[in-house]
Formats: structure tokens, C-alpha cells, sequence
């Protein structure tokens, strides 16, 4: 079954009498389990695509069918309610919030439930996506108390804690050191291939694309190649190496 | 989600800058508590109007000479004496509803006791009069029917004129002048206080209306009629039956003006009561503007909140919060604020009523009512003025809200 089906995905953007199209007509189709990393200069378009894709905003053409549901006419707050339900954001700057705690984070997505979560439950499910990316020891810590590495793997908990069928990263390791980096890598790795999470990625660093199963390719608004990746990095084993060079 | 988590969210959210979200709450306990304190004042004062109103005699009714009316070249009340001791006689024989009733007639003279004197105004009264307007005899007795019909040089004295005259020593059996007519001293009222329109009740002479007229006046005019109703109930009815008796007496036409005009009890309280409310009205209209000043106070506080979180809300927003999330959790907070600020003046103003009233011999009168107006006055200021902010949080683009640095 595909998650992201998209076709003729298009966005103008209208300033006064300027009108600029920032996507033109772009068809993607994501299967169940895929792990794609979305590249290209900026203002290529990838950021738009991501921000239709995530439901934040709506095409300006084209339609856009997420687990089988049409989406791109739904309202602002229908998107709201499916962001909920099917989306796990992992952002560039984490966006955790401040002076709360890495469990009450990792809550919030479950407070904005239409249907409502017991406290036991919410709690519990909290737990579980903290220790899931190895941070079941902080639950306790605010933002400022965790490192970069630390607070990435929190707003990853907190994209996992409502089971998304899909998980948009956003430049997820451009605020990290390469180290850092390969371990979000890593966990990406192990929760599409251990429990079949669809992963799309958007980035600009050619190295991190490397870890992901496919690449497409934006510039000037249209795909310019959408490629299987060929030499697909495994990030334990890049981890592995680079502790080896340390010793 | 729900409204208790809101509230969670909406509390930490105010405590992450206390003083500020002190300093906000100030402008709402300021208002509050000047509401509260002045309605208290204003009530407090109308409480004082309406117990020496009532010191006047609860079901009374006056009678006073002259046109009623206020319009034309007519003259005013005691302008013109139509009333007579023969209309006074007339009322009780004819009105069911009249329980008593007294001619007043009234004269300003010197008394004189040996070496004292004292100006005062003599009232000249039936023997009803007492009973009319509750006023007891402490000492000695009130003057009787044969005193009255025999205009006897005998009067009764107020406090006032005994501590004068006197010096607080007993006045029963003393001769005193007035108008250099010797008069015995046979009892003396009870102390009444000071009467609506601040003068005082006992400084008073009253003597039989008879012994007035022919002695110290030497006129027979009536310068009104007291009369007291049977009962509360009966007073609209007394009043009537009055008008009946009085109008066919002085020949007056159906539609035409009477040349009397008869004031109950409650149509005097309720003129002081306009006043004092009045009084009240603007010290509450003053208070509400610090109120309003309050609620501003929040709004701005409230929308330099809202651009600080813009990021937050961006946040929030991608996590799935629907609009009225964005705009229930800013609600909220600025519901807590005018509301606790609420909370917080409403202890104040109690406090502030109590001070005011040791300066101004007025109780204090905190009324339910008044609480009651001020937390909701500090609700709806919460909701008018945190509703713009909110709105305006829960109509932000998600994508440039999270993009906001």
C-alpha cells in the first residue's frame, strides 16, 4: 500500500501581483516502509513539497492522497487532526518546547487527541518512545539540560509517540556534528527497518541522502531524478568505524 | 484536549514570568478593589440615609398645604395655608386605613431656663404624635387630651435642648419660657440622631397644637399634617382615602390641581434612595474605569505573549492543535489572570470598606451582589480583552509560525 500518493502537486504563491510557482506539478508516490531523501538547491522546491506533504499547507493543484485519503481540500483544522493522526515531524532546530521536561514533550502530540487518551496511557506511550530512542533515563530533563544529539532524539520520540504512518525530517541533522549526526541516522535506520516506519528526509548534505533507500532530486520546482540509492550507507556500521578511529 | 490540561498549560505558562503576570493581575486586583470598596461606601451610605428615614416613623404620611404640582406660576408647597385643624379632625373620623393622626404646626423661638437660653423651633402637635413617629418619652410623660384641649402651657423637650439647658440634669417639673409665655416641663423624647438631611432630631420643643396657635403663634394655620397608616400594607390605601376625605372638603373638581399634597414614607426614601444611588453610580463608573484600564493591561500583556510564543504555537500547531486549542489555551490564560486578579482585589476592596468606614461613621457593606458584579465584570474583561490576542494566535500560518525565530 502506498502512504504518500501525489500527483501534478503544484503551489503558487501569490504577493500582491507577483505570483511565483514554487512547485510544478510534481507526481510522488511513497510505499509503506519506504525511506526517501528529498534533495536539491534551495528554492528547488523541496521545502514546499515537504510542507505539502506534511499537511501544513495545501496544494495550490494536484492532488494529494495520504494512506488512501484525499487531503488536499480539507480545511485547517481537518489538516490539523491528520498531522495528528499520520504524521511524525522531526524538525532542523527540534522545536521541543522550552522549560518542559523531555516527557511532556514527547506527551504533547497526545493531548491534542480528538479522541482522548488516559493520563495512564499517554504516560506510558510517552515512556516507551523515550526508551525506544535510547533516552529512557531523561525523562525528567528540559530542553537546556539535553545536548543537540539528545534533544533530536526527543522530538524523534515525540514524532513516534502517535504511530504516524508516515515521518517527515526536515533537515534533521543540520543543527549537529557528523558524529551526532549518523547516530539520529541510525535511529532512523533501525525504526524503518525494525518496525517499517515510512521515513521521507529532506536534506542538503549529500552524505546523509546516503543513508536513506531512495533519492529524489528537486530543482526549479520539478523533480529532476528519483533514483534507488546505490551505495546505501548503514549507519551502525559508520558508527562502528568511527569508534574504531578513535581508538 | 481538555480544559483542566489547559488550564495546566495556561498556569505554567503565567508562572514562567511572574512578575510580569504579576504586574498584569495588578491592573485587575487596582480595579476590582476600587469597585468593591466603592460600591460599599456608596451602599454603606445608602443604608445610613435609609435608617434615618425610617427614624421618621415607618408607615408615615404627610400631608403638606399647597399645590402639589411643580409646573405654572403656582405656589409652592407651604406657600399657601389650606390645610385646617378641622381637615386633620376629619381624617381619622373617615379613613379605615388612618391610624393616627397630628396638625403640625411649627414656630422658631428662644426658650429660657433662669440663666440659659437656647433658639430652637417649637412644634406644635396632637397627642399622637409620639406614637406617629416611634419616638419614646424617657422621662416624665407626653401631654395629654385635656393639655390639648385646654392649650395648657406645658411642653416636652428633646435631648438636645434638655443638655443645653439643663446640662443633663432632669427638666420634669421646670418652668421654662418661651416667648416669654412660662411653660412646665413634663417629659422628655427619647434621642433620635440626626434626621436625613443631617439636622439633628432633638433639638426640639413640642407643645399641643392648641397651646401653639393661640399662644405662641396666634394664628390658627396648620403647617402640615402627620398622619401614620395602620400598617405597612395599608399606607397606598391610607393615602387614598386622605386625597378622598381632603378633596371633597376643599371642593377640589375632578382633574384639577388639589391645593394640598400628601408624601408617604416610602416616596421620601425613595427620593433620598435616587440620590444615593446616583452617589453610588458614579463612584462605581469611576471604579470601572481602572477596570477597564485593568483589561487593557491584559490585552497588551497578552499580545506581546503571543508574538513571544509564535514559535510555540507553531509548534503546537504541527503536533495537531486545532484552532480552538491555540485560542482556548490563550483564553484561558488571560481568564486566570483577570480572575485571580479578581479574586485577589475583591479581599482587598473588602479590607479597603473597612478602613473607609472608621473614617466615615457609615458601615462597611460589601454586598454578594457587589463581589458577584466585580468577579464578573473581571471575567468578561478577561474574555473581551484576551479574545483578540487568542483570535489572533489561533489564525497564525503554521508554516510561518514554526519558521518564526
Amino acid at each position: 500500500m502506498n502512504v504518500i500518493e501525489a500527483t501534478n502537486l503544484t503551489r503558487t504563491y501569490v504577493t500582491g501581483e507577483v505570483s511565483v510557482t514554487a512547485l510544478k506539478g510534481v507526481d510522488i508516490i511513497l510505499p509503506e516502509g519506504d525511506f526517501v531523501a528529498i534533495m536539491g538547491p534551495s528554492g528547488s522546491g523541496k521545502s514546499t513539497t515537504m510542507n505539502l506533504l506534511g499537511c501544513l499547507d495545501r496544494p495550490t493543484a494536484g492532488s494529494y492522497k495520504l494512506d488512501g485519503v484525499e487531503v488536499s481540500q480539507m480545511s485547517a483544522d481537518q489538516l490539523a487532526e491528520i498531522r495528528n493522526l499520520k504524521i511524525g515531524f522531526v524538525f532542523q532546530g527540534f522545536n521541543l518546547l522550552a522549560r518542559t521536561t523531555a516527557l511532556e514533550n514527547v506527551e504533547l502530540p497526545l493531548l491534542y487527541r480528538e479522541q482522548e487518551i488516559p493520563a495512564k496511557e499517554r504516560k506510558e506511550r510517552s515512556e516507551a518512545s523515550l526508551s525506544a530512542v535510547g533516552l529512557g533515563h531523561r525523562y525528567d530533563h528540559v530542553p537546556t539540560q539535553l545536548s543537540g544529539g539528545e534533544q533530536q532524539r526527543v522530538a524523534i520520540a515525540r514524532a513516534l509517540v502517535t504511530q504516524p504512518s508516515l515521518v517527515l525530517a526536515d533537515e534533521p541533522t543540520g543543527n549537529l556534528d557528523s558524529k551526532t549526526s549518523v547516530e539520529v541516522m541510525r535511529i532512523f535506520q533501525e525504526l524503518n527497518e525494525q518496525k517499517n516506519i515510512t521515513i521521507l528526509l529532506v536534506t542538503h548534505e549529500p552524505d546523509i541522502a546516503q543513508y536513506a533507500k531512495r533519492v529524489i532530486t528537486f530543482k526549479d520546482g520539478k523533480i529532476k531524478s528519483d533514483e534507488p540509492q546505490k551505495k546505501r550507507l548503514i549507519a551502525r556500521e559508520v558508527l562502528k568505524t568511527l569508534e574504531d578511529e578513535d581508538e | 484536549m481538555n480544559l483542566w490540561m489547559v488550564f495546566r498549560i495556561s498556569l505554567r505558562a503565567l508562572m514562567r514570568n511572574k512578575l510580569r503576570t504579576f504586574l498584569t493581575a495588578l491592573g485587575i486586583i487596582i480595579g476590582v478593589s476600587t469597585v468593591i470598596t466603592m460600591l460599599a461606601i456608596g451602599t454603606g451610605a445608602q443604608r445610613s440615609v435609609e435608617a434615618t428615614i425610617a427614624s421618621l416613623g415607618t408607615n408615615t404620611i404627610m400631608i403638606f398645604p399647597g399645590s402639589g404640582q411643580t409646573s405654572g406660576a403656582r405656589t409652592g408647597a407651604f406657600g399657601a395655608s389650606t390645610l385646617t385643624v378641622d381637615d386633620a379632625k376629619e381624617i381619622p373620623r373617615q379613613c379605615s386605613a388612618v391610624s393616627n393622626v397630628s396638625p403640625i404646626t411649627q414656630v422658631n423661638a428662644q426658650i429660657v431656663f433662669q440663666d440659659q437660653n437656647w433658639s430652637t423651633q417649637i412644634t406644635g402637635s396632637d397627642i399622637a404624635y409620639p406614637d406617629i413617629r416611634n419616638w419614646n418619652i424617657v422621662d416624665g410623660r407626653f401631654f395629654t387630651d385635656d393639655d390639648v384641649r385646654a392649650a395648657a402651657k406645658v411642653c416636652v423637650l428633646g435631648k438636645v435642648v434638655v443638655d443645653n439647658l439643663f446640662g443633663g440634669e432632669s427638666p420634669i417639673g421646670a418652668t421654662v419660657r418661651v416667648k416669654g409665655i412660662p411653660m412646665r416641663v413634663v417629659g422628655q423624647l427619647a434621642e433620635k440622631g440626626d434626621s436625613a438631611f443631617g439636622q439633628s432630631q432633638d433639638d426640639i420643643v413640642v407643645v399641643p397644637y392648641t397651646t401653639c396657635m393661640k399662644r405662641l403663634q396666634r394664628q390658627s394655620n396648620v403647617r402640615y399634617i402627620m398622619a401614620e397608616a395602620a400598617s405597612k400594607d395599608q399606607v397606598e390605601r391610607a393615602k387614598k382615602q386622605i386625597d378622598d376625605v381632603l378633596a371633597s372638603r376643599h371642593k377640589i373638581q375632578p382633574g384639577e390641581d388639589p391645593d394640598y399634597s400628601i408624601r408617604t414614607q416610602a416616596e421620601f426614601a425613595e427620593t433620598a434612595n435616587q440620590s444615593t444611588q446616583i452617589f453610588t453610580l458614579l463612584l462605581g463608573g469611576i471604579a470601572s474605569v481602572s477596570l477597564l484600564v485593568g483589561g487593557i493591561g491584559i490585552m497588551n500583556i497578552m499580545l506581546v505573549s503571543v508574538t513571544e510564543r509564535i514559535r510555540e504555537i507553531g509548534i503546537r500547531m504541527a503536533l495537531g492543535a486545532k484552532r480552538r486549542d491555540i485560542l482556548r489555551q490563550f483564553l484561558v490564560e488571560s481568564i486566570v489572570l483577570s480572575l485571580t486578579g479578581g479574586a485577589i482585589g475583591v479581599a482587598l476592596g473588602y479590607g479597603f470598606a473597612h478602613i473607609a468606614a472608621r473614617f466615615s461613621q457609615w458601615p462597611p457593606v460589601v454586598s454578594i451582589q457587589s463581589v458577584l458584579l466585580a468577579f464578573t465584570f473581571s471575567l468578561v474583561v478577561g474574555v473581551f480583552f484576551g479574545f483578540y490576542p487568542a483570535f489572533k494566535a489561533s489564525r497564525l500560518d503554521p508554516i510561518q509560525a514554526l519558521r518564526n525565530e
